[in-house]
């Protein structure tokens, strides 16, 4: 825990603030994600939670505040290009390519590494086919490390709820990104199906070092798996730092047992 | 100047009536949009079908004739026919038990499907009813008649010398009638509530008790009254034959510029069109070939589209990620 | 018993993302192949070259082109026949224009022209989706075939408005004009179908394909891993017009020999090549075969059965047909979305595991 307070800022976002017409839905928020951190963002329902992921992977801009990256500051960009910058996600409601196999959904996932052109494509020679299969051999190892050999070549759209949430989080590790954002990886999930899905994102934060910011409500799996927490409430941050000193403050607690705000 | 041109006056109200008509079709697209989601393609054919009909009832044809003369009935006519309202009133019925046909075959087994399926299903349909039509009574071209009063209207020649064809007048009086009635109907009644429901959510309306095959069938009886207007309106003023079905065509770029789901859209886009068609054709179209009635609409549309894609008054698509 | 894959293992990940991944799928495939290669050529007469086969190679080619647009990307269009008829005006000019120029390139460069056209459309796509984008392509249909109409250089000021196509070779074997053989026609338009087939396969395989299907199935998340939604549709409807503007150019070139736009590349042409790749199987290449093949032979079979054996007026039998097509596509849109080929796909399962029921 401690080295790891070491390491450079990946990313910063500063005084945000984000509104749909007259709602505000984030307002003025700042806050920071180290390198090689799992970064967990909690909060009621309605928080401002989703709009925030949605603002780092470049889908809102908001009206106010700046997002920094890799030390640096990023202007307006469409979200295929932040993908290009290294970050993934998955969403809360399962966003799979439904008619693909699970071969295909995470193949996808490599889609920022893949550069062959389209005359070498139209010809399956070269390029085209070279890199077909090296990538292929990347999306095995997230196959095997997810542990979803057996599902391969069936669409996604007939696996049961736990696996597609395992298939999404398998499309966006083939990315190979440095920072990876998961919004409630455990919605939905039974006990058993938390534990596997925590496992798998320790491991991939310990084994690849990748950063993981995510979005939970489970407040147990997020003292569990967390480094560091930001709090959020009607928009505003309510409360930064470690999953301990967390729940000593008074301002969560309040805002989880729901004290009215006057 | 052009405004000093007293053509343009003229091709001014011709489009403007032309418009109406043209946003008449449109209303039978988007009062079935609204309640049920469903970009509906035979709305064009339907009103063929109407029309078709309503001829087969005025004239007492026998329906399925040529069928039958297979099977040794030679007979084409039972008789001299009903008169004018009561062939009206029996098409009605028809239309009526279309829409139940149509909501049991093709609409309960795809409830839930994506939209482009329903559209897709519709062109099908579009198809069944064309066959179904010319199989009935005939592909021949028919004559419509309900006694509408036709040619040029004297009081308007007279007092400014435009020639104006009272059939348009007619029809644009019959048509602002029915759009008023059925915005009425859509806001002030308990069923325009219940249509309004289902249209924002289905299951929210089921969990209400509003049973949405009813619904349905409520909707497209409804357009097929409206087709039923927009056939005897066309037919009467150009015959009725295939060609009939292709005013859709004419209503789908309307229903782009106004929004799928809006009423004063529709109308709106209809007078846009038919005007603007109208005039493009007569300013530009000698210079570059004529005919461009076929594509103005469409390239009006479209570049529309590209500057608002939810049309003039189309609800704001907000995309929630 | 026989068709399955025990004892046939995959011991790269080339021959497990190969085409034909059972070794008696691959010899039946290109066992049909020679046949149609070899033996066919010597039997084929210009019946069957005129109204069957032609007709099936150049719509398996157009449903293929449409296939790619909805099928893998997702974007219903209804612009077909206005994209045939760009691709045959293109031929006829390069025919008359470049007298001496290959029948195979003349057909290439139609493509690519009909591609910057179909590029130029499809940008409406950026802003609409679903049926809004399917009655926008509605705008090239008319105004495509309005254009051929009323520019008169597009059909060389011909008084008749009319395009005929010239005598044109392949190789010094002519494939074009009054005087062509039949098995020349025939192996020519069999050889392009092979190779857009293979194209198809090949660009569905790769990354384009998948950015496409991506497009398709959710273009929210495909944007987030990288996919640029402007460069997946546009290439799409270039691909996709590429073909389509194949298929024109060789419906006009190689199988009318004439043409005039009202009729020729009317708005029942889009619809007919959009019912092909429903009826076959969206999204699927076998598919758009089937469709096509469907679609060619049902008239046929309807003339022969229902005119020439019942003795039913031709008129009542286009009745017939018409309804009869109307309902498959509904039954199709509720019964089985993947077509035909869904079928097909079932029955080799089942012959998989035969005679065990599962």
């Amino acid at each position: 825990m401690e080295e790891k307070k070491q390491n450079n800022r990946i990313m910063e976002v500063k005084d945000i603030t984000l509104r749909f017409g007259g709602v505000t839905a984030i307002e003025g928020v700042s806050f920071d994600i180290l390198e090689g951190e799992v970064r967990a963002i909690i909060g009621p329902n309605g928080a401002g939670k989703s709009s925030m992921l949605n603002v780092i992977n470049g889908f809102y801009h908001p009206q106010q505040g700046e997002v920094w990256f890799n030390g640096q500051k990023r202007g307006a960009m469409k979200p295929y290009q932040i993908a290009y910058q290294g970050i993934a996600r998955t969403f809360q409601n399962i966003a799979l390519f439904k008619g693909m196999s699970t071969l295909d959904n995470i193949m996808t996932g490599r889609f920022t590494h893949m550069k062959s052109g389209m005359i070498s494509q139209v010809f399956w020679k070269g390029k085209a086919e070279k890199e077909e299969y090296e990538n292929r051999e990347a999306v095995e190892k997230v196959i095997d490390f997810l542990e979803i050999q057996t599902i391969r070549k069936t669409e996604v759209g007939k696996l049961p709820y736990g696996l597609q949430k395992r298939v999404e989080l398998g499309r966006a590790l083939a990315a190979e990104p440095k920072l990876l954002l998961l919004d409630e990886p455990m919605a939905g999930m039974n006990v058993e199906e938390k534990e596997d899905m925590s496992r798998f994102i320790l491991d991939v934060n310990e084994e690849f070092g990748t950063t993981v910011a995510l979005i939970e409500h489970d407040m147990g799996v997020v003292m569990d798996i967390a480094d560091r927490v930001v709090v959020m409430d009607y928009g505003k941050n309510i409360g930064d730092g470690t999953p301990k000193e967390i729940v000593s403050n008074q301002k969560v607690v309040d805002a989880y047992l729901g004290v009215s705000h006057d | 100047m052009f405004f000093l041109d007293p053509f343009f006056y003229e091709i001014l109200i011709s489009g403007l009536l032309a418009g109406v008509m043209y946003a008449l079709v449109a209303l039978g697209f988007v009062l079935i949009f609204k309640a049920s989601g469903i970009f509906n393609f035979a709305q064009g054919v339907l009103a063929l079908f109407a029309a078709l009909t309503l001829v087969g009832f005025q004239t007492g044809q026998i329906p399925f004739a040529h069928l039958l003369s297979l099977f040794g009935l030679h007979a084409t006519h039972w008789g001299a026919g009903f008169p004018t309202i009561v062939a009206l009133l029996f098409s009605l019925g028809v239309m009526v038990l279309l829409a139940w046909l149509i909501v049991q075959i093709v609409l309960k087994p795809l409830v839930n499907q994506e939209g482009i399926i329903l559209f897709m299903a519709t062109i099908g349909l579009a198809y069944v009813l064309e066959g179904v039509g010319d199989l009935m009574w005939g592909a021949n071209v028919k004559e419509l008649n309900i006694g509408l009063p036709e040619g040029p209207s004297e009081i308007i020649l007279d007092a400014t010398d435009m020639f104006i064809d009272k059939l348009e007048i007619s029809a644009a009086i019959v048509a602002i009638v029915l759009v008023v009635s059925l915005t009425l109907f859509s806001q002030y009644t308990k069923m325009g509530r219940a249509l309004r429901a289902v249209a924002d959510d289905h299951q929210a309306a089921l969990s209400v008790g509003i049973s949405l095959e009813t619904i349905w069938w409520i909707v497209w009886s409804v357009s097929g009254l409206v087709a039923l207007v927009a056939g005897v309106m066309w037919g009467a003023k150009s015959g009725v034959q295939f060609s009939l079905s292709l005013i859709a065509l004419k209503a789908l770029p309307v229903l782009m510029l106004g929004g799928f789901t809006s009423i004063p859209g529709a109308i709106v886009g209809g007078l846009i069109i038919g005007v603007g068609e109208k005039l493009f054709e007569f300013y530009i179209g000698p210079l570059i070939g004529g005919a461009t009635e076929n594509w103005f609409a469409y390239m009006l549309a479209l570049l529309f589209l590209l500057f608002r894609p939810q049309g003039l008054f189309g609800e704001k698509i907000i995309e929630r990620v | 018993m026989f068709y399955r894959e025990a004892g046939d293992f995959k011991t790269s990940y080339q021959s497990d993302q190969a085409t034909f991944t059972l070794r008696l799928d691959k010899i039946l495939f290109w066992g049909l192949m020679a046949i149609a290669t070899f033996i066919v050529p010597f039997f084929v007469t210009e019946y069957w070259e005129k109204s069957v086969f032609l007709p099936f190679f150049i719509y398996s080619i157009a449903a293929l082109g449409l296939n790619i647009l909805t099928g893998y990307c997702g974007q219903v269009s209804l612009g077909t026949g206005g994209f045939m008829a760009v691709g045959a005006y293109a031929s006829f000019k390069l025919m008359t224009g470049i007298p001496n120029l290959d029948m195979f390139l003349v057909i290439m460069i139609a493509g690519l022209v009909t591609a910057l056209v179909g590029v130029l459309f499809g940008l409406p796509s950026l802003r609409i989706k679903g049926f809004y984008l399917a009655v926008a392509t509605l705008a090239s249909q008319f105004f495509l075939v309005w254009l051929f109409n009323k520019w008169e250089w597009s059909y060389n000021y011909s008084p008749t408005g009319q395009i005929n196509a010239p005598t044109r070779d392949f190789l010094g074997i002519d494939v074009t004009g009054p005087s062509t053989a039949p098995w020349a026609t025939y192996l020519f338009c069999l050889g392009l179908l092979f190779i857009f087939a293979w194209i198809t396969r090949n660009l569905v395989r790769g990354h384009i394909g998948r950015s496409w299907m991506a497009i398709r199935d959710m273009d929210i998340a495909a944007e987030i891993i990288g996919v640029n939604p402007l460069i997946a549709k546009l290439s799409a409807f270039a691909v996709s017009s590429f073909f389509i503007g194949v298929a024109g150019a060789l419906y006009f070139s190689v199988w009318l020999g004439a043409a005039e736009p009202t009729e020729a590349f009317a708005i029942d042409k889009s619809f007919d090549v959009l019912f092909m790749i429903i009826i076959g199987g969206l999204g699927s290449i076998l598919g758009s075969m089937i469709g096509a093949a469907f679609i060619i032979l049902l008239p046929i079979f309807f003339k022969n059965v229902l005119v020439g054996y019942c003795g039913i007026p031709t008129d009542i039998a286009e009745f017939t047909q018409i309804i009869f097509i109307g309902a498959l596509i509904i039954f199709f849109l509720i019964k089985e979305p993947h077509g035909i080929v869904a079928y097909w796909r079932t029955l080799k399962e089942k012959l998989r595991l035969w005679p065990f029921p599962y």
